[in-house]
């Protein structure tokens, strides 16, 4: 029986969380770190002529200032991913041509912060300022080029071509979806549109170097892939991955942002040419101007049905933009259609086509949901259009379509489906919110209108037969154990949702498992958390992890008993001889087996899987809208999720709550605006609106869990899942409050108070 | 120039720079609990108490608190690991970056307000921003809070 899997186990780190104990990165400097900040072009296109910095070397206190000709001369990504890249190697520490605004320029280092700030204003540049290309949908065969360089360099196959500003194409189709779709009684055919959002953790990007005893290179940083930061830094420096650590404290935040490594390269050149310390802290504005957003997407749907609501054919394009470097963009786009099609089981031919363009706007990166959010946004809300058109409710319309356990998804690599309740988390949804008594408006005595509407939403669990996850436990001793992984605890909970698995399958107490976050030198090689893969796929390795030290000690307990295997047991606590009932403890035997007799009782195990089994939610909103000035605000939210068996109920509970209202804010307030000359206006919380908790309403969770084969004790993932429904699910309930169809986002009160205006004044 | 301060009770004197916030004062003085999320006053990570008040200092000079008592988290351990085992049991500090000035706030709150309704909590607590938690899970934490400290003072 399960003790802790399936519990609201608390968090192991929690109580230092909560006492504000230093534990992050900033809290760890070592002693005369210096201060490294950048000098940031503010120009989107342009290339350095000139650039002088002899007076600014004279600031007293100042230890370095580095330009493009003080840097390797070697692109690479900052994209982490597992090696070969799929993301171009397309970037330089510093390069001469300046791609986006805030490209850096200089690298300055110094004993204070007020050194280096008088030190960056005196540095000299001269620019040939360049017309910069902003708009992505005019970005394929410009002729301003974005990366007219010839050591440009793609690793995979992903249809780049920097000669065309083409980061990526490509396409998967299934069946004739031409023919289909002629054949079809009715086609929406409709453009969807979605903004570079910032995730917009509450730990900015922040990384600090230093040497070791050994002269070798020790990176702590605020990392979601502290094993591809390696690779990465080993890339960019130009020096060996075994001259490189990287450690991982506790992270503020990541949501996929720190999947990319902004910051590392910064101070680690600092501390390679200066032999010192060196810490890099992002401001928000640099945070939210050179991070590493969500990809700018434009989706272009066919969506193929018959009268009576069956959907027969899915035809997607997504656009995405880049922007001026490719991290994560060949990759993202997949997701858009891989995973938004497979929702529905009744289609009979599709196809997903996707180009993602280089523009000088700032860079897209991974942000969860990862181009699924996207994708999900543009079919969900062409599925309501065509329930509207169909008059039919769009509740009943998914049910009629929607995939099922035991299919084969031809839209999800072929993958069969073998965990499902879909079907499921739509009644429960539908009842958490009283669908069929709200649907689809009323209107109040105060003149607002409320309203519903629904989206559905899949993800991934781990990228399958790339991402590798892995566990090594040791017996101690005095009998516990020490659980080793790879996997970034980026406040998810992992550390703690891998203990709980870990002591179930020992048959322990969780207080026995004393769990080490990530230090490349010491954990065993584990791709990093992303991709919804840490409890689905570490966790599997946790698991086997556990059989292999069980059968250990059992062996070690069997040699001191003299006894058989087949006629031992351990329980947890003690390995037992069946037949006289002596036994030897696990203290004792964690003792015994560091004496040099027997083998050291540990094990190390990766996991890899040829499937990422997806979950599934429903999301139902509801809202009040106000006619008169457009304002919506979100009364209720109903969520159902299958994320197969919940390992803490607590942590699953919270990530869907969190990843609502994230979502809550990219649908209606997070706007990305641009000058004419390629600045970004939204660069601080003044004017990027990100949700208080005076903008979300009541919302609620439920969880309708299937049983997956693939995963540990039946687990899926959910992290990413659950950021993918209120986009369309809202804009669903303002087009039932309305009749206006918004397709692009945020759908601001402006926007819905004008669309009401305009369609008054039309009649 | 020249400050003299209480910081969590002790005395303290220091020699600083006129523009100097009381943020990068208090985690020189150790206070690491204190963060910052943002350079706008929009986010209250680096909330802290002046003379029992709660402000931002990110945006209060050093020089201000001159003669005055600054509390930060560090001088509230016992209160916020009470509080603080409220949000641990519903998962909701999560990664836990905007917990310290979170608690600073709600702290702050149950000495000002007596019996909160929702709408006043939430009001109050509008200044303290939470990527990861949604907010639901600090709602419950801040009710069940209230409810085992209104017990205990019936009993």
């Amino acid at each position: 029986m399960n003790k802790y899997v399936s519990t609201p186990v608390r968090k192991r780190d929690a109580m230092s969380l909560v006492t504000g104990q230093p534990v992050y990165t900033s809290d760890l400097l070592p002693a005369h770190c210096l201060t490294v900040k950048l000098l940031r072009s503010p120009h989107a296109s342009a290339v350095i002529k000139n650039i002088r910095t002899e007076t600014a070397k004279k600031v007293p206190g100042i230890a370095c200032i580095l330009t493009w000709e003080d840097v390797p001369n070697v692109r690479f990504t900052q994209a982490g991913q597992t090696y070969p890249e799929p993301s171009p190697y397309d970037r330089l520490i510093l390069d001469r041509r300046i791609r986006c605004e805030g490209d850096p320029i200089a690298i300055v280092a110094g004993e204070t912060q007020q050194a280096v700030d008088t030190a960056l204003r005196l540095i000299k540049v001269e620019y040939e300022v360049l017309e910069p290309l902003l708009d992505f949908t005019k970005a394929l065969d410009n002729p301003i080029l974005v990366h007219p360089e010839d050591d440009f360099k793609a690793l995979c196959d992903v249809g780049a071509d920097n000669k065309r500003n083409l980061c990526s194409c490509g396409i998967n189709q299934d069946g004739d979806i031409e023919a289909e779709l002629a054949d079809c009684d009715i086609v929406i055919d409709q453009t969807y549109h979605t903004l570079s959002n910032s995730q917009a953790m509450m730990e900015t990007f922040r990384t600090f170097t230093q040497l070791d005893a050994f002269g070798r290179l020790q990176v702590t940083s605020s990392t979601q892939v502290p094993f591809h930061v390696r690779r990465i830094l080993s890339n960019a420096l130009q020096i060996p991955k075994n001259r490189i650590r990287v450690i991982k404290p506790r992270i503020g935040g990541g949501f996929g942002a720190k999947q990319s490594a902004v910051s590392e390269v910064f101070p680690a050149i600092v501390t390679l040419k200066t032999g010192r310390p060196a810490v890099i802290e992002y401001t928000r504005t640099e945070s939210m101007t050179n991070g590493s957003p969500r990809h700018e997407m434009q989706i272009h749907i066919r969506l193929g049905a018959d009268k009576d609501g069956t959907i027969r054919a899915i035809d997607l394009h997504t656009l995405s933009n880049a922007g001026a470097y490719g991290e994560h963009g060949p990759t993202t786009v997949g997701l858009s259609g891989h995973k938004s099609i497979p929702l529905y089981g009744s289609v009979q031919s599709y196809r997903f086509q996707w180009d993602v363009v280089y523009t000088n706007t700032m860079s897209g990166g991974a942000y969860r949901g990862y181009g699924a959010t996207q994708g999900i946004f543009a079919l969900e809300s062409a599925v309501n259009e065509l329930a509207a058109k169909l008059n039919i409710d769009p509740t009943v319309l998914r049910s009629k379509n929607m995939v099922k356990q035991g299919k084969v998804m031809p839209a999800y690599y072929g993958e069969m489906l073998n965990s499902c309740t879909l079907d499921k988390c739509m009644e429960k949804a539908k009842a958490m919110i009283e669908w069929d008594k709200k649907y689809p408006a009323q209107q109040l005595d105060n003149g607002h209108i409320r309203s519903v509407g629904v989206a559905m939403a899949m993800q991934g669990s781990a990228i399958a037969n790339v991402d590798i996850g892995s566990a090594e436990i040791r017996l101690t001793d005095e009998g516990f154990y020490i659980l080793l992984i790879g996997a970034t605890d980026m406040g998810t909970g992992c550390d703690t949702i891998l203990a709980q698995i870990a002591a179930d399958c020992l048959d322990c107490d969780l207080e026995h498992i004393t769990v080490q976050g990530v230090d490349t030198d010491v954990s065993p090689y584990d791709c990093g958390s992303y991709a919804s893969s840490t409890t689905y796929l570490t966790g599997m390795a946790v698991i086997k992890t556990c059989e292999e030290i069980r059968a250990k000690i059992l062996s070690q307990g069997a040699a001191m008993l003299n006894c058989e295997q087949e006629n031992a047991e351990f329980d947890g606590a003690v390995v037992r001889n069946l037949k006289d009932g002596t036994s030897v403890a696990l203290s004792e035997i964690g003792y015994v087996s560091l004496s040099g007799k027997y083998p050291v009782v540990q094990a190390c195990v990766s996991h890899t899987s040829p499937v990422s089994p997806p979950p599934f939610m429903v999301g139902i909103a509801e809202i009040d809208l106000d006619p008169e000035t457009g304002k919506v605000e979100l009364v209720d939210y109903a969520a159902a999720v299958d994320c197969g068996t919940v390992i803490n109920t607590n942590l699953a509970r919270v990530q869907t709550e969190g990843g609502l209202v994230q979502a809550i804010g990219m649908t209606l307030t997070e706007n990305i605006q641009y000058t004419k000359k390629g600045n970004l206006i939204n660069h601080s919380f003044m004017q990027y609106k990100i949700p208080t908790r005076l903008d979300v309403g009541r919302i609620q969770v439920e969880f309708e869990s299937s049983y997956e084969p693939t995963g540990p004790f039946g687990a899926k993932s959910i992290g990413e899942l659950v950021i993918n429904t209120p986009a369309p699910a809202i804009t669903n309930a303002i087009y039932n409050a309305t009749g206006l169809n918004f397709r692009s986002l945020p759908i601001t009160s402006e926007q819905i108070a004008m669309g009401l205006l305009k369609k008054q004044t039309n009649g | 120039m020249q400050i003299e301060l209480k910081l969590n009770g002790r005395s303290c004197k220091a020699d600083i720079s006129p523009d100097m916030r009381l943020f990068d004062f208090v985690r020189q003085q150790g206070c690491a609990s204190v963060k910052c999320g943002c350079e706008t006053s929009n986010c209250g990570l680096c909330t802290v108490w002046l003379d029992g008040t709660p402000v931002l200092s990110c945006s209060v000079l050093a020089v201000r608190a001159n003669g005055k008592e600054v509390t930060t988290l560090e001088g509230l351990q016992a209160e916020a690991a009470e509080f603080g085992a409220f949000l641990a049991d519903e998962g909701a500090e999560q990664c836990g970056y905007c917990s310290p000035g979170f608690i600073m706030n709600v702290l702050a709150m149950v000495r000002e307000l007596k019996d909160p309704t929702e709408q006043e909590i939430q009001t109050y607590l509008a200044g303290n921003l939470c990527r990861c938690s949604g907010y639901q899970g600090q709602l419950r934490a801040i009710h069940r809070y209230l409810q085992t400290k209104q017990e205990a003072s019936h009993e």
